[in-house]
């Protein structure tokens, strides 16, 4: 890792003018789990550090009878012993019980988990300067793309890597960003980015904004929720695909469906043919069935990675039946 | 060069006339350009002079420095790099190795040592960030000659064969039996998955942590 200059911030306000007009001036850590991996992995190589783990009042949970409201700053391991996350949130409380390990969710913060960057292989290895790092290829094309993208995606094949971002977003939550002009809050669907308009980020941010808080919806009191993963290993491990499904189901008639899918493309991917064909209609295993198939009727997988279509399809069957039942 | 990022998004005047801020977003994309696609916000880009000026105000940060680390009750004053984490801290500069190093990506649990009481792995952690925290290690577990009761049911139980993986397991062990003095087989398994034990021991070493949290009940 090269070093750089280490800076504590001690207000939100403060914090846009330590940063600077690019990525390779400033970054901002957190609980560092990502951030000092890709600097070892010289996949970032900032001049400047801002630490945001020193400004005050960052991190807490509160809720009130309209929302949740999550500081930026709390930790995995506080969002997923939150008595009303457990109670009202189930798909959040689910997706980050199942986030690494205890050392990460002790560390990682919520705000730092849905702003990880990619895991390509490719983009974590110093020997390929690829698209997303400024380079000229993708060398996931071509190459060996068993965990990469299978929609949205070109010019870079990345999948986001966070299990609390589908969860955000199935419950239709906002993120509230703080630049040099203030502060303004942007819901998640609007936040993530595909690669075709910046092959560089995953979101709208800019090099001198940050996130300040997560905000959540009460899901309606009729509505439930869950958060199917699929991994590899069956510990530490990221999503080969997950899915974030809130849905309300009454007497057997599916009111509304939001469904999320991690680990398939460049963003938590929205499963919107799929929601629109569940909304109005009785759930039953067929239509469960032409649900999925509704939800991968985009799909482009690559040459190594169609397994996780099929993987897909079974995640919305399974969570389309558990949520009506 | 400007960061591209910059020109991809259109400040606030421009976005009036053409939104496209959505259109590359899940939504926007199936929306299509224009088509009254709501963009909920996009931050006003930055003005160069206002960013330059207010940033030769603020502090410079420092590269290097002399910190206090608290380990297993001693102070101990270090100098290191802005870019030293506590795991290459603690066992380059103050000799104190039981903490190792094996992935040095948070993946293994072999550094694993507790701050203020919170399990974290030392190997993903500023040095600076350790300033005035107190930092628990292996080292800090026997009671002078008497071994932790942990430490005599990893003997026992014998739940070690090359060892390098035991001082994370036991932090991680000792932080589980903490908040949990009688965990289930599946709270054992779950508080031990950020561990990883390339020799294989598992069942010993689940054995021995509920064996210990058995004798600890006991007073033992
Ligand atoms: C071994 C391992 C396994 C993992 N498994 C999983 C998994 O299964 N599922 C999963 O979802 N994640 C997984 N992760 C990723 C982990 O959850 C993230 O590293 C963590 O959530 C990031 O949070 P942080 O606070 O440490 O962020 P940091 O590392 O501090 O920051 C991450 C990025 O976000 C930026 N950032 C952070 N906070 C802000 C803010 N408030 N405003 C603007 N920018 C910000 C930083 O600049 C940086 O680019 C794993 C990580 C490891 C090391
Ligand atoms: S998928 Fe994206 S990050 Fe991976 S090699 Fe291609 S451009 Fe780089
Ligand atoms: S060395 Fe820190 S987790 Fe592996
Ligand atoms: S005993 Fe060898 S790695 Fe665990």
């Amino acid at each position: 890792m090269q070093n750089f200059t280490y800076v504590n911030a001690t207000s939100i306000e403060q914090v846009p003018s330590l940063l600077g007009r690019s990525w390779d001036d400033a970054v901002v850590m957190a609980g560092g789990t990502d951030l000092l991996g890709e600097m070892k992995d010289f996949a970032a190589v900032p001049r400047r550090v801002v630490n945001l783990k020193s400004i005050e009042g960052l991190d807490y949970i509160r809720q009130d009878d309209a929302a949740l409201s999550i500081g930026a700053l709390t930790t995995l391991t506080d969002v997923l012993n939150h008595d009303a996350v457990s109670k009202d949130y189930t798909v959040l409380n689910q997706a980050v019980s199942v986030i690494a390990s205890p050392q990460i969710r002790n560390m990682a913060t919520l705000a730092g988990n849905i702003l990880q960057r990619p895991r390509c292989w490719y983009y974590r290895s110093e020997d390929f300067p690829c698209l997303k790092k400024g380079g000229a290829r993708c060398y996931a094309v071509g190459g060996v793309n068993t965990y990469h993208a299978i929609f949205g995606s070109g010019p870079s094949y990345i999948v986001h890597p966070s299990d609390a971002a589908p969860a955000l977003m199935a419950l239709g939550a906002t993120v509230k960003i703080h630049g040099p002009r203030g502060g303004n809050e942007v819901v998640l669907d609007d936040f993530f980015t595909l690669p075709e308009m910046n092959i560089r980020r995953e979101n709208i941010l800019r090099p001198n904004e940050i996130v300040t808080e997560l905000t959540i919806p009460k899901p309606e009191a009729n509505s439930k929720g869950m958060y199917l993963k699929v991994r590899e290993r069956d510990s530490i491990d990221f999503a080969l695909v997950s899915l974030a499904a809130q849905m309300t189901v009454v007497n057997g008639t599916c009111e509304r469906a939001s469904l999320v899918f991690g680990g398939v493309a460049p963003v938590p991917w929205r499963a919107i043919e799929a929601e629109r064909y569940l909304q109005g209609r009785r759930i039953t295993e067929s239509r469960a069935e032409s649900a999925a198939e509704a939800a991968v009727e985009d799909a482009k997988p690559m040459p190594h990675n169609g397994y996780k279509v099929e993987i897909a399809k079974n995640l919305v069957r399974q969570a389309v039946m558990a949520l009506a039942a | 060069m400007a960061d591209r990022h910059d020109e991809a998004r259109p400040d606030e005047s421009s976005q009036s006339k053409n939104k496209t801020g959505t259109r590359f977003t899940r939504r926007g994309f199936l929306k299509g350009a224009g088509a009254g696609a709501v963009t909920a916000a996009v931050a006003p880009a930055i003005l160069v002079s206002e960013a330059g000026k207010a940033a030769a105000q603020e502090t410079e940060g420092v590269m290097s420095a002399t910190v206090t680390l608290d380990v297993n009750g001693q102070s101990h004053n270090v100098e290191v790099e802005a870019r030293t984490t506590l795991a290459d801290a603690l066992r380059d500069r103050l000799e104190i190795t039981g903490p190792k190093v094996v992935c040095d990506r948070g993946e293994c649990g072999a550094c694993t040592v507790a701050m203020d009481g919170k399990l974290v792995f030392s190997c993903m952690t500023l040095a600076m960030d350790a300033q005035g925290r107190k930092i628990e290690t292996v080292e800090g577990l026997a009671d002078g000659d008497n071994l932790h009761p942990l430490q005599e049911a990893f003997i026992e139980k014998d739940a070690l064969m090359c060892g390098f993986c035991t001082p994370g397991f036991l932090m991680s062990s000792k932080a589980l039996l903490d908040a949990n003095g009688d965990p289930t087989p599946e709270e054992v398994r779950e508080g031990l998955s950020g561990n990883i034990c390339r020799c294989g021991t598992y069942p010993h070493v689940f054995e021995a942590v509920t064996s210990a949290a058995e004798k600890m009940r006991k007073g033992g």
